[in-house]
């Protein structure tokens, strides 16, 4: 059982008494929340850095205080997928997956996927880029081949949301946000995966659908 | 001749040894064969939070894309009109069924030859960036009316941007608190 923060536990609190909990993807559904498998948010984007890559990000984990983040890990039976349809379809027809061994991130592809949907298996005859996963407080280890770069490990929640004050108009306590609000998700963390890779990797589509999923070893 | 024999056993020794290294590394990758279930999914910001009841929240996060538009846009619908009762259209023009039917298939769009980023003014839904204020982009197309001038004490929450700086250089997040 991992340490829970005073803050994460004051939210499950609230969002029992009232019955809703709006973040990105924090705690969404039962069945995951504050498990290893929980995504908090999913960002897509071009890279700041080279116009000719984009970015995943897929956090996990959310809520994490200072002490939680230090002993927090990513779980070696869960796989942390983007999925990639440039096809228009909204099947995946490229994948990108993280999975997690003795302190190393592996990424595979993007690959083609043997297998859409609900199920997977991991394409390990898939170009791999691999680094070891961060530790908490230190500078961030970065893996990088053929042009992909991969990071894993604790860093701040980029997400900004005054849910406390949402969750009081939910309530029937307040009838509007204040101002200024006051970012609940502020000095918490997740545990982070970012992707870069070449845009060409990504197939010659003006738009891409995009999304994160979690898969766990059965 | 005794020379010749001890070589051959060493070379047999090499081959063996290489050929079981190989079958190791093979057998050593531990995600090799796995088979994997799906647990959580997220395309759009807050969608799943949102538009989904309580109930049906575990079966949306294992229903794929393709399939959750005819399952979902008329839930979605309802929920929309739970949470703002007097919608008509937005400030994209959407009515609560277009609305509702664009959200429900939940993928994040991503423009690979344009600023990528929820929504600048400009650009709608071409990606998601570390510094969007998606929150207040969905407040407002969820509460704002057809002009974004509707409910306004509900369509910003007044937290317009990350509490640390981002990174200009991978991986861009910034360093744990």
């Amino acid at each position: 059982m991992k340490k829970k923060n005073l803050l994460l536990t004051a939210i499950a609190i609230l969002s029992a008494s009232i019955g809703i909990v709006w973040a990105a993807d924090h705690i969404d559904a039962p069945g995951v929340a504050n498990t290893s498998s929980d995504i908090t948010d999913f960002y897509a984007f071009q890279s700041p850095e080279n116009s000719d890559n984009m970015v995943f990000v897929v956090n996990t984990q959310g809520l994490l205080d200072p002490t939680a983040s230090a002993t927090a890990a990513f779980d070696e039976n869960v796989m942390i997928q983007v999925n990639i349809d440039n096809t228009g379809d909204n099947v995946e027809d490229l994948v990108i997956q993280a999975v997690f061994n003795d302190g190393k991130m592996s990424v595979y592809g993007p690959a083609k996927p043997s297998v859409t949907g609900k199920t997977g298996k991991v394409e390990t005859d898939a170009t791999v880029t691999t680094a070891n996963i961060s530790k908490y407080g230190s500078a961030a280890t970065i893996g990088n081949k053929n042009g992909i770069k991969v990071f894993a490990g604790p860093r701040d929640d980029p997400f900004f949301f005054d849910l406390v004050a949402y969750q009081n108009v939910l309530a029937g306590t307040a009838s509007g946000f204040n101002n200024p609000g006051s970012d609940t998700f502020a000095g918490t963390n997740v545990m982070a995966v970012v992707v870069e890779v070449p845009k060409s990797m990504l197939g010659s589509a003006a738009t891409l659908n995009t999304w994160a999923v979690t898969k766990r070893k059965v | 001749m005794k020379n010749i024999f001890r070589a051959s056993a060493l070379l047999l020794l090499a081959v063996s040894a290489l050929f079981a290294s190989c079958k190791k590394d093979d057998d050593s990758n531990p995600f090799k064969d796995n088979t994997y279930q799906q647990e959580d999914q997220m395309g759009r910001p807050a969608i799943n939070t949102v538009f989904v009841t309580t109930a049906d929240k575990d079966d949306f996060n294992t229903t794929i894309p393709s399939a959750m538009g005819s399952k979902y846009a008329s839930k979605f619908q309802t929920q929309l009109m739970a949470l703002n009762a007097g919608y008509t259209t937005n400030a994209l023009g959407m009515d609560a069924a277009t609305f509702s039917g664009a959200l429900a298939t939940d993928v994040l769009n991503v423009a690979t030859d344009k600023k990528t980023t929820f929504f600048d003014g400009t650009n709608v839904l071409t990606g998601r960036a570390l510094a969007d204020d998606v929150i207040s982009v969905e407040l407002l197309l969820i509460f704002g009316g057809p002009d974004g001038t509707a409910n306004p004490a509900l369509t910003d929450d007044h937290v317009d941007a990350n509490d640390v700086p981002f990174l200009s250089t991978f991986p861009y997040l910034a360093a744990a608190h």
